[in-house]
């Protein structure tokens, strides 16, 4: 069989083009709101939620939720830990940077505590496995979960699209936005919330030890090149949805972790980008 | 008329006081220096002007028009944006949002304020040009320009030549100048005593002793002079 002919083989099971439409929405998705985590210097807040959302996986595997509320439930406590990330990085006792540790090493080792102690799955250590590093939970997405990621996606770029200006004005300048009557605390907590969603989603694609590297690699690859916030933010979106596309049929056809080889491929788009980025100062090229 | 009143002000942090019982008004067309040594209270002030920071008491009170969402603000830089890709009509526009309410994308009356700002700052030519490769005298132009878009009437400015070099320095201080002869009220904190007698008409001095008047009284009263000196900010 030729390369095509095998991609539409595969191409005949819903998994195969059900994994494709969640991890090219997904890869959409964090893209879009990495820019602003990176600039604002909040990345390791996507780290310390994505942890959560382990800890809250776990809970609710154990609390043997159906399906149906599986996602909703883990969506619950993942934004509300967005939340108080957000209130304690503020001028609380613990700074902002012990607190996202604090909670995001805590959630993991519960997590896993919860799951050995009052777990029921025969194969623990594949579970655990699979949640941190999404090795086929990609491939086992139920209709249900499809269409919520669908649904979720849309309202994640609808608000993003929306919000746009508001979001650049309060990643440049907090103190401007703030002088002039912009709520910036209240965009501040919008981008935190749809980082929590961003992260829920993103777990059944790369697992949650890898989403970090969705928010941040695209983000940074585009900055190496780009210079205005536009072009940054639309490279982004477009270098993620094809890094993702391509490592989830490089892992069908190779049969590779699907997360591992998103992520490898963003690395290698990163490498890329740093060189071009060089090459173009270098030449004293401007890029718009 | 004025545009700003600030009475029985008390300022600080954590319950410990550092400018008590402040009282001025700011009259439309004014030129406003806020000088005094550092850690007086000048920045503080200004973060209780324009409520980014709760006064311990006393009150700020906007009027002749002026409302808290039109005021231009010239803040001190960031960190964040010494790696911010964003081009400089990116921001200056950003200075039109807060007069946009709820509407999501930029109207042509707001492209055409900000093509306007551009144009009176200078830096028509920069429009496309990355914001963090600049000059830190062009940077300033960008950001006064963006408090521009935001206003027509006060503008409050954090030490707009701090780190420019004497010649940028002067030509910043011209710049404010003629947007003060346009009728923009001007508010300013600096470090720089005689700049600040040379183009501002009235003085507010903080820290030991409190003093708020014309420019020319305060040249000839000297006070502050002797504390100044001695100073390092000087």
């Amino acid at each position: 069989m030729t390369f095509f002919e095998t991609l539409s083989f595969y191409f005949t099971f819903p998994f195969v083009r059900y994994a494709l439409i969640v991890g090219v929405l997904v890869a959409l998705c964090s893209s879009l709101f990495g820019v602003t985590l990176v600039l604002k210097r909040f990345s390791f807040i996507g780290d310390g939620l994505s942890h959560v959302a382990f800890g809250a996986t776990a809970l609710a595997s154990v609390l043997k939720l159906s399906d149906r509320f599986e996602m909703p439930a883990v969506l619950a406590l993942t934004i509300l830990c967005a939340v108080l990330l957000l209130r304690t990085g503020q001028g609380a006792k613990i700074g902002g940077d012990a607190a996202v540790a604090m909670i995001s090493v805590g959630a993991l080792a519960m997590g896993y505590l919860i799951l050995n102690v009052w777990g029921t799955s025969a194969n623990l250590s594949g579970d655990v496995c699979s949640t941190l590093f999404g090795s086929t939970s990609i491939l086992t997405l139920s209709k249900n979960e499809v269409w919520l990621s669908v649904i979720l996606s849309v309202i994640v770029v609808a608000v993003f699209v929306l919000f746009y200006n508001k979001i650049f004005a309060v990643t440049f300048d907090e103190g401007f936005a703030r002088a002039t009557g912009i709520p910036a605390g209240a965009y501040n907590l919008l981008v935190a919330v749809f980082t929590a969603v961003i992260i829920v989603l993103a777990m059944n694609l790369v697992g949650s030890l890898l989403i970090s590297a969705l928010i941040i690699f695209p983000a940074l690859s585009a900055m190496r090149v780009f210079r205005s916030f536009r072009a940054v933010t639309v490279c982004a979106a477009v270098l993620s949805v094809l890094c993702a596309a391509a490592g989830i049929l490089v892992s069908i056809i190779g049969g590779t972790p699907v997360g591992s080889t998103i992520v490898a491929v963003d690395i290698a788009a990163f490498l890329v980008f740093t060189l071009a980025g060089r090459l173009l100062r270098f030449k004293g090229g401007t890029v718009k | 008329m004025t545009q700003l009143k600030c009475t029985g002000l008390t300022l600080g942090y954590e319950g410990r006081a550092i400018l008590e019982n402040l009282n001025f008004e700011v009259e439309a067309g004014d030129y406003l220096c806020i000088v005094g040594e550092n850690g007086a209270g000048k920045s503080t002030l200004m973060r209780t002007i324009l409520g980014l920071q709760p006064a311990m008491s006393g009150s700020v009170e906007f009027g002749g028009g002026v409302t808290r969402r039109e005021i231009g603000y010239l803040p001190q830089q960031t960190p964040v944006q010494r790696d911010f890709p964003a081009s400089v009509r990116e921001v200056v526009l950003s200075g039109c949002l807060p007069r946009q309410g709820l509407r999501p994308f930029y109207a042509k009356e707001d492209r055409d304020r900000a093509a306007e700002a551009m144009e009176r700052l200078g830096i028509t030519a920069l429009a496309r040009r990355c914001y963090r490769e600049l000059s830190g005298g062009q940077q300033q132009r960008v950001l006064l320009a963006r408090a521009l878009c935001a206003t027509r009437k006060l503008l409050l400015l954090d030490e707009p030549t701090a780190g420019l070099d004497p010649h940028v320095t002067a030509e910043m201080y011209r710049l404010i100048d003629g947007l003060n002869h346009d009728e923009i009220t001007v508010i300013m904190i600096s470090h720089d005593l005689e700049a600040a007698l040379t183009w501002a008409k009235t003085i507010l001095h903080v820290g030991g002793r409190v003093w708020f008047g014309p420019a020319e009284r305060y040249r000839t009263e000297g006070i502050g002079f002797a504390a100044e000196r001695g100073g390092a900010a000087l």
